[in-house]
């Protein structure tokens, strides 16, 4: 078993003719997943990959040929809101953003947009979503991981790879691994992924990666004491980072100087979360 | 990217904001012209990239043109948590009666933005926060609908503003809010924002900071970054795509991405080193910007050992070890160096390596107790 992508997922890629959508929708397609069309505006009607993959005008049109339920997109960051609020239009359930560099102001009308509508976004600046030798949305590598039932959510890239990587190692796999992205603003959160882990049969127990910055570990821990019935491993990236240069006040009257990462440490082991002090540490803390 | 007070100002004028007369000098001399132009008193304010400046003694009330060139004279050679004074604000002096706290910024928990006031402004208003939470008025926007006039109104009301003035605010507001929109700003502060003695509203000192993944679409804005005010090597990393922080460590850090950069950094703490850097090379970069990167950080003389740490996923390892080699051949340091390649033709990566002479390292903790070793000598 696994959360959010899986065997049945019918993908569709934003961007399929751009450089990195082509190379990582070839990646995605040797991996297994089941990649139905691609969505270039202007070039409608052209084939990818030898001819096994039709592109579309717009998300609408493909959604409707292809009955496509996920979609992912790797266009610019200066396109990226557009294509968000157009699979959301279209009403694809489910929305993986890659692209980096989205503007926050933008990324504020997408959530607040996109709440009101009954689809899920995960990113942006995300690695994506892998659910070993079902399915693979995104961009994390797909012969670094292992089926098993460890559930791995985590809020950078080439470090949920590290992580991955080390319970390779010992033989240790992952249920689905969700990358929820950096940014500021995003759409999925620790919490909405904690508690599909909770109610997944596939799932034993969980990795969470977090890093420095805002509150959302905090909440995350909040919600593990009180809701969470399976073992939650933790790793927070940035505790030797200096506090950030900042210059006005907002920030410190709204944070109220949260967001260390010796608070979301603190903050996790009083709800019963084993923090690692290196990710390579991460597996045994598992056993 | 953060704007000077002046800058700030000036962006807050073209939205209607009242601001008092004045402007930047570079040199005493000019200084005391700008005096005589405003006549009678003047503020003299430093013009540097952080907070704390009237605390540092960077800002001085001048009471005619010979007192601003000789309090100017001494603020340009001071230097404010470590930065230079390279230029001063000469601002006509106001009699003030009352001081406001008025800003808008990104409030990420909420996912809108949030207009925050409160009647107790001035330098202590973090102390404010922290102490009486109740004086600070938080207001979030809907960032699909825009400011409220209501919402100004209410801002208004809670932070007890004389209903006479309530009209100018509310105008206040609007440009605040239309100018933090139009910048792609994550932060833009009013602080004091006063009521002067004959009650009127003035815009006293002004902050921004604008998101740097919205430039693209602001290239005046970005024109006006002040450079002098960076470390020269973040300067050059931004020019090719890089995302560097100095720091005051000897262990030169070269990594992908921004969580394992810090992870690693985290790690050759933990091991008992200091990182003298954070260094993203970011993702899919090629032999070209890991070269740029290697230049960065090498030229940095505190740093003893560099800790190379990629773990391909688009990024490529053999591409990293080229550019490994060019900038090796550029610059030939004679500083250690321990590499650790994982992932994406990193078996390709390391054959290229093998004659380069740099010590190699499988896991992370390996490479990390490798560089903090290799920079004790």
């Amino acid at each position: 078993m696994s959360i959010l992508i899986n065997k049945n997922t019918r993908l569709l890629v934003q961007g399929i003719t751009g450089n990195e959508g082509l190379f990582h929708t070839t990646q995605m397609v040797s991996y297994g997943t089941n990649v139905v069309a691609g969505v270039t505006p202007g070039k409608g009607g052209e084939w990818v990959l030898e001819g096994k993959i039709p592109v579309f005008d717009s998300v609408k049109l493909a959604a409707d040929a292809t009955g496509a339920n996920c979609t992912v997109i790797f266009v610019p960051a200066r396109f990226a809101p557009d294509a968000m609020f157009e699979a959301a239009d279209a009403g694809i359930p489910l929305i993986v953003c890659i692209t980096e560099g989205v503007p926050v102001q933008d990324m504020m009308r997408v959530r607040n947009y996109l709440d009101q509508k009954k689809v899920r976004l995960v990113g942006p600046n995300c690695p994506g979503m892998l659910t070993p030798n079902e399915s693979k949305v995104g961009i994390i590598p797909g012969n670094i991981a292992i089926g098993g039932n460890v559930g791995v959510v985590s809020r950078s890239g080439t470090l949920t790879y590290e992580v991955l990587y080390a319970l390779k190692q010992v033989n240790m796999g992952a249920s689905t691994c969700v990358g929820i992205g950096g940014d500021p603003v995003n759409g999925t959160n620790f919490i909405d992924v904690l508690e599909m882990f909770e109610h997944d049969p596939g799932t034993e127990k969980v990795v969470l990666i977090g890093e420095i910055g805002g509150t959302d570990e905090d909440k995350a821990a909040e919600y593990i004491s009180v809701k969470m019935t399976k073992p939650v491993v933790s790793f927070i990236a940035g505790s030797s980072a200096p506090p950030g240069k900042r210059m006005g006040h907002a920030g410190a009257i709204i944070e109220g100087g949260a967001g260390s990462a010796a608070d979301k440490v603190k903050a996790l082991e009083a709800a019963g979360v084993k923090v690692a002090k290196h990710p390579e540490e991460i597996p045994s803390l598992l056993n | 990217m953060k704007l000077h007070e002046y800058q700030s100002k000036t962006i807050f004028a073209k939205y209607g904001i009242p601001i008092p007369k004045g402007r930047v000098a570079a040199t005493a001399e000019e200084a005391k012209h700008i005096a005589e132009e405003l006549g009678g008193r003047v503020v003299i304010k430093s013009q540097v990239l952080v907070g704390g400046r009237g605390k540092a003694g960077g800002v001085r009330v001048a009471k005619n043109a010979d007192e601003a060139e000789q309090f100017a004279q001494q603020i340009l050679t001071m230097r404010i948590k470590d930065l230079p004074v390279r230029k001063v604000l000469v601002d006509e002096a106001a009699a003030i009666d009352h001081e406001i706290y008025f800003a808008i910024t990104n409030d990420r928990a909420a996912k809108k933005p949030v207009m925050i006031a409160s009647a107790a402004g001035g330098v202590d208003i973090e102390e404010v926060a922290a102490t009486t939470p109740e004086k600070i008025v938080k207001v979030h926007i809907d960032p699909l609908l825009g400011l409220r006039d209501y919402q100004a109104r209410d801002i208004a009301a809670s932070i007890d503003l004389p209903r006479e003035l309530w009209r100018d605010f509310g105008k206040i507001a609007a440009g605040l809010w239309q100018a933090y929109l139009d910048t792609d700003a994550s932060l833009a502060e009013i602080n004091p924002l006063v009521i002067t003695k004959d009650k009127r509203l003035i815009a006293l000192d002004g902050k921004m900071m604008i998101d740097d993944n919205a430039l693209f679409r602001h290239s005046k804005l970005a024109e006006i970054r002040d450079i002098d005010e960076e470390v020269p090597a973040e300067t050059e990393a931004r020019r090719y795509g890089l995302s560097f922080i100095k720091l005051d460590g000897n262990i030169g850090c070269m990594v992908n991405g921004a969580g394992l950069a810090m992870t690693s950094m985290d790690i050759v703490k933990l091991f008992g080193g200091e990182p003298a850097n954070f260094l993203d090379i970011g993702g899919g970069a090629g032999a070209d910007k890991v070269a740029a990167a290697m230049r960065i950080i090498i030229s940095d003389a505190n740093v003893q050992a560099v800790l190379i740490n990629i773990f391909g996923g688009i990024t490529r390892c053999d591409e990293v070890a080229r550019g490994i080699l060019t900038a090796m051949d550029e610059v030939k340091p004679k500083v250690p160096m321990v590499v650790r390649l994982v992932g994406t033709n990193a078996e390709e990566g390391r054959r290229l390596l093998e004659n380069a002479k740099m010590i190699t390292a499988e896991t992370l903790a390996d490479a990390a107790q490798k560089a903090v070793a290799a920079a004790k000598g």
